[in-house]
């Protein structure tokens, strides 16, 4: 039952491997990015899961509650960095797909390799 | 009264990040390029302070916002981090000083004060990832000098950098992604990012798998980074059709911060922690690095743009730089340390001579060099001089390194004398690829195309000779990179049992 | 001044004549050829007045700067180094003349180059004659490959770059691939690669190693031509002949035989390399080339391609009389590089003249020229006479010596390979001489010719005069390289 109790773990694994195999299959340079952005978004989910503590709040102080237990604030501060740094790559990653469309017509790879060849 | 010195290894990185947006109001023409120029040279000026302190002794620790460290964001330099500020911070100002002509060439005017910008984030994020004491930091930073390096890349008219920019990105970022993942999974049992405390509590953790497996997440990603045989890929077109200027920076500095950080979690963290783990390093990347030597150079021969066979050059030379690290010796230790500074000054130089070239000639394929030392003697004595370091004739830094490593290499036995057979082969090889760019330039009948040619600018042609003539002097006198690597090579060794 | 001073000058001499002989040659060509000549001239006078202190058993040297720890650039002149430093010096002078003759004669092109570059190759022979270490030793070494390759590739079409590259190929494949890893291996395991009179490696390396170290050594040193790496030698004759006579058979090549000699006396120590079996090979591969080498001169067609074959064989001369390890041999191998610097120096000059006056190139075009060209063909009479070994001339001097060696040592096989060796080198030469005095000339009318430009001839008759002057006045030299082996007579 273990096996199961890690589930999140497998979540992660799952869209780890489908943000990778899209990276690495996809021709299309947007889907590409789709990939890179899956990829990204399950080692955000690693960070997220492994703060929460069982039977805690969120990491919030309120008036008057003084014994309350925290999820680990520490890996939610990391990975909201981390997201601003994945939505930056996103967005360059498209500022280059529309210059490329601008340079070759297309965002297909096998056709940018061809017009690079002739 | 403020002490300046106690806050130098910020200063290092605040400097450029902070100056980098208002560069981007600099309009008025060139005045962009003036001012990051001045701000690099600050920060080369910075840096030496930070080498001159560490030489008499000093390790800076700097908590950020006077936080302690396990809370706080801390920073620390030490020999290793020093020697390669220095490189980081040298190249980018000698690349901005000799480059004016060619971003002119190369840079629409109005896109230049954003280009410099892009420039002085890649130099703050390399900084940065020297001077973090903490794994996170070292992540926020790689990303910030990747994002930017990606703006440089992709700056220039070549519209080829596009997709070797796309390719760079998607690695990079995949890269960045594993480390990040490494870290992740040491934070989850050890409740640490500081490397310091990683490495006391590490051994304390009962189950080591997660560890092994951040080991080896993290090795790979950097290793992606680094460019490591064979993740290096991206490495020959990015460096082929992005600014020439660029070039200069990133082939001298950019892939061995990478290595930096590689060494320093390697050495410091995951070692003397993990039972058997310098045997996985050593079987993991000597094998890479031996590869890389021998496949990156062949390739090199074969290449006919200039640029694309220093590129390859280029993966040939991360490979002694890994095999030295390999031997986890600390002559081996010191020659790979040795080398990444050697061969940045060898290669950092070719590159200058290279831009130096293309501020004259159309294209930049062998062919097209015929006869081009006959108009531009000096530009190609340079390019000379910086291709006997990069072989390693005595004389030049680059032999320095390479007798440091055969030596380290020596002392392995029967091994060692297979690596000296390696090592001996790249360097022939190199003196092939050398050759061909030299035969090219120097003994072809001038294409017609080329006997109207010039000089480079002055300037420019000012700063390439300054880098050549630093390759012969750093190979006669060695004392600086050879303490500073010795220091830092002790100081990693320092932490295993 | 101080004998420090002298060595740094003849190091720094040519290195200026270079610098000035580049700028004179945007003036004037005049000028030019005369710094030249005074450049040649003050080497001399530096090189030369460091002989009176040698003699009396002064060993000057200077340590210039210390690269690593225990690894310097230091200088050293003793007795063998002086002498190849005044050799080398000394026939540069004689060797400036002929190439004025030689390059106006046949109008080459890029002559400021080929000045300069010659300038700088002597700076580097200078520097390999006094290197005081291994490692200063190979610096220079590059020195001298690297800055040979324009004066090789001179005219510059796609043959003569061919070649060049085989040479370049060569000899950089062997010192880096050989050569250095040698020198490395010597430091690893002696600490120094100091030049000490016994040598430095007794004690610290035994049986197969010190063969293996050896022929690292003599292969590395692909200057000297032991067979096989001795492809480069005949390649290299498509360079203009001043730069065949004075490189290809008197600074390079000697830069090569002189390495072994250095390392085999200085490094190993000649009474510790007798002492181990493992080093024995080294006699009979330079046995072997002596024999190869001559036995493919005699099928050669081209005068200036047997010419390099012959300086293969002589040099084998030197590489077996230094490996057969007794005192005297190492002089004989010591004057032989003399005496074969004399002599085949005259034949190149010889060869340069017959291309400059009639641009023949191949044996069977010479019939009868001596007629045509008397001093020129006496000449070459007598350096062929002294590669054979006939007295009146060096190569007998040398090669008494070496004879004397051999017989110290009772190696036989020596002896035998020095006697078929001189029937070989008189069946290759005496038919050339035989040809060129008493057949028909066959040079086709309105091809007329007579000697070569006079600095070309004033050239080749003072290096005639040298090779019989050797064999009557050779005690200084003698005298000098007994230094090598004092105490051991």
């Amino acid at each position: 039952m273990q096996f199961l109790g890690m589930y999140h773990y497998w979540v992660f694994v799952m869209l780890l491997m489908i943000g990778f195999y899209a990276v690495v299959a996809k021709v299309n340079l947007v889907k590409k990015l789709i990939g890179l952005s899956i990829f990204q978004s399950a080692v955000f989910l690693l960070y997220i899961t492994m703060s929460k503590v069982s039977g805690a709040t969120a990491p919030i102080f309120q008036k008057g509650v003084t014994d309350a237990l925290f999820s680990n604030p520490l890996p939610q501060v990391l990975i909201l960095t981390a997201i601003v740094v994945g939505i930056s790559t996103t967005a360059l990653g498209l500022g280059i797909v529309v210059r490329i469309k601008e340079e070759y017509g297309t965002i297909e790879e096998q056709d940018i390799q061809e017009i690079d060849r002739r | 009264m403020i002490n300046l010195e106690s806050h130098l290894p910020v200063l290092q990185v605040v400097v450029p990040m902070l100056l980098a947006p208002l560069v981007v109001l600099l309009r008025p023409r060139g005045t962009a390029w003036a001012a990051s120029t001045a701000i690099s040279l600050m920060a080369f000026v910075i840096a030496c302070y930070l080498v001159a302190g560490v030489l008499s002794g000093e390790e800076y620790r700097y908590a950020l916002g006077a936080w302690p460290a396990p809370y706080g964001i801390a920073l620390r330099v030490d020999a290793f981090s020093a020697l390669l500020l220095m490189l980081v911070t040298g190249a980018s100002s000698i690349a901005l000083l000799a480059a004016k002509t060619s971003i002119d060439q190369g840079i629409e005017s109005h896109r230049q004060p954003l280009f410099f910008s892009a420039w002085l984030l890649v130099l703050a994020g390399l900084a940065g990832i020297l001077v973090a004491a903490d794994a996170f930091n070292i992540f926020v930073f790689m990303e910030i000098s990747s994002l930017a390096s990606y703006v440089l890349v992709a700056g220039g008219t070549d519209r080829r950098a596009l997709p070797a920019v796309f390719k760079y990105l998607i690695m990079g970022t995949i890269g960045a992604t594993f480390y990040l993942i490494g870290v992740g999974l040491i934070y989850m049992m050890t409740g640490t990012l500081n490397l310091a405390d990683m490495e006391l509590r590490i051994h304390q953790v009962a189950d080591q798998r997660p560890i092994l497996v951040a080991a080896g997440f993290i090795t790979v990603g950097l290793a992606l980074k680094a460019a490591v045989f064979p993740l290096h890929v991206w490495l020959p077109n990015a460096y082929t059709y992005a600014p020439h200027a660029v070039s200069v920076f990133l082939a001298a500095c950019a892939t061995k911060v990478s290595i930096y950080v590689l060494l320093r979690f390697d050495f410091v963290v995951f070692q003397q922690n993990l039972s058997g783990h310098d045997l996985q390093f050593t079987a993991f990347l000597m094998p890479l690095a031996v590869l890389a030597i021998l496949v990156g150079s062949a390739v090199a021969i074969f290449e006919t743009n200039i640029k694309r066979l220093l590129a390859y050059s280029s993966v040939a030379q991360i490979g002694y730089i890994l095999l030295g690290a390999s031997l986890v010796s600390l002559s081996g230790l010191t020659a790979s340390l040795l080398h990444m500074f050697n061969h940045a000054l060898a290669k950092g130089a070719l590159f200058l001579a290279v831009m130096g070239l293309a501020t004259r000639l159309a294209r930049l394929d062998l062919a097209h060099l015929a006869g081009a030392a006959r108009q531009m003697p000096w530009t190609m004595s340079a390019l000379v001089i910086a291709g006997l370091s990069l072989i390693g004739v005595p004389g030049t830094a680059g032999f320095i390194s390479k007798w440091y490593l055969v030596t380290a290499a020596l002392q392995e036995g029967a091994l060692g004398i297979g690596l000296v057979a390696v090592i001996v082969a790249g360097s022939l090889m190199a003196v092939v690829y050398i050759w061909r760019i030299v035969e090219a330039a120097w003994f072809e009948q001038p294409l017609e195309e080329n006997i109207e040619l010039r000089e480079a600018p002055p300037l420019m042609l000012g700063v390439i000779w300054l880098t050549a003539l630093a390759n012969v002097y750093f190979g006669l006198i060695t004392d600086l990179p050879r303490t500073l690597a010795t220091d830092a090579a002790q100081s990693l060794l320092g932490h295993l049992p | 001044m101080s004998a420090q001073f002298l060595i740094l000058a003849a190091l720094a001499v040519p290195l200026a004549g270079a610098l000035l002989i580049g700028i004179a040659g945007r003036i004037s060509a005049n000028l030019r050829e005369t710094i030249t000549l005074v450049t040649a001239g003050m080497l001399i006078y530096c090189v030369w007045s460091l002989l009176p202190e040698i003699y009396q058993g002064g060993r000057p040297g200077l340590q210039l700067l210390e690269v690593l720890p225990g690894i310097e650039i230091a200088f050293q002149a003793e007795p063998l180094g002086m002498l190849f430093a005044a050799l080398a010096s000394g026939l540069w002078l004689v060797n400036s003349i002929y190439s004025i003759g030689y390059m106006r004669g046949n109008r080459e092109s890029k002559q400021t180059r080929f000045y300069v570059m010659f300038a700088v190759s002597l700076a580097a022979t200078m520097g390999i004659a006094f290197a005081g270490n291994l490692f200063t030793l190979f610096l220079f070494y590059e020195m001298l490959t690297l800055s040979t390759y324009p004066l090789v590739s001179h005219k510059g079409d796609a043959k003569t770059v061919k070649s060049a590259r085989v040479y370049l190929g060569i000899l950089i494949s062997a010192s880096i691939g050989l050569l250095l890893p040698a020198i490395i291996w010597t430091y690893a395991v002696a600490g120094t690669g100091d030049f000490t009179a016994g040598g430095i490696l007794r004690g610290h390396l035994d049986g197969p190693a010190v063969g293996l170290l050896l022929g690292l050594f003599v292969f590395g040193a692909a200057k000297a031509a032991v067979m096989p790496v001795h492809r480069w030698l005949p390649a290299a004759m498509v360079a203009p002949t001043p730069v065949s006579a004075l490189l290809h058979a008197v600074a390079v090549v000697k830069a090569g035989v002189f390495t072994i000699t250095k390392v085999v006396v200085y490094i190993f120590g000649i009474d510790f390399l007798f002492a181990e079996p493992s080093s024995g090979w080294l006699f009979y591969a330079a046995a072997f080339t002596i024999i190869a080498a001559s036995v493919v001169a005699l099928r050669q067609q081209n005068l200036k391609r047997l010419l390099a074959y012959s300086t293969i064989a002589q040099l084998s001369y030197v590489v077996m009389a230094s490996a057969i390890l007794k005192p005297l041999a190492e002089v004989g191998a010591a004057m032989h590089m003399l005496a074969h610097a004399f002599g085949k120096i005259t034949l190149f000059f010889a060869a340069g003249a017959i291309y400059t006056a009639s641009k023949k190139t191949e044996l069977g075009q010479l019939r009868g020229i001596g007629r045509r060209m008397p001093i020129t063909m006496t000449a070459f009479t007598i350096g062929a006479l002294s590669m054979i070994g006939v007295p009146p001339t060096a190569g007998f001097v040398s090669k008494w010596y070496i004879l004397a060696g051999a017989f110290q040592a009772d190696n036989y096989v020596a002896l035998a390979t020095i006697i078929v060796s001189t029937a070989l080198n008189a069946a290759y030469f005496l038919p050339i001489v035989y040809m060129v005095w008493f057949e028909k000339d066959n040079t086709p009318p309105g091809k007329e010719h007579g000697e070569a430009p006079f600095a070309a001839v004033l050239a080749l008759v003072i290096t005639a005069l040298l090779t019989i002057g050797f064999f009557i006045y050779n005690g200084p030299a003698y005298e000098l390289e007994s230094q090598l082996v004092r105490g051991q007579p």
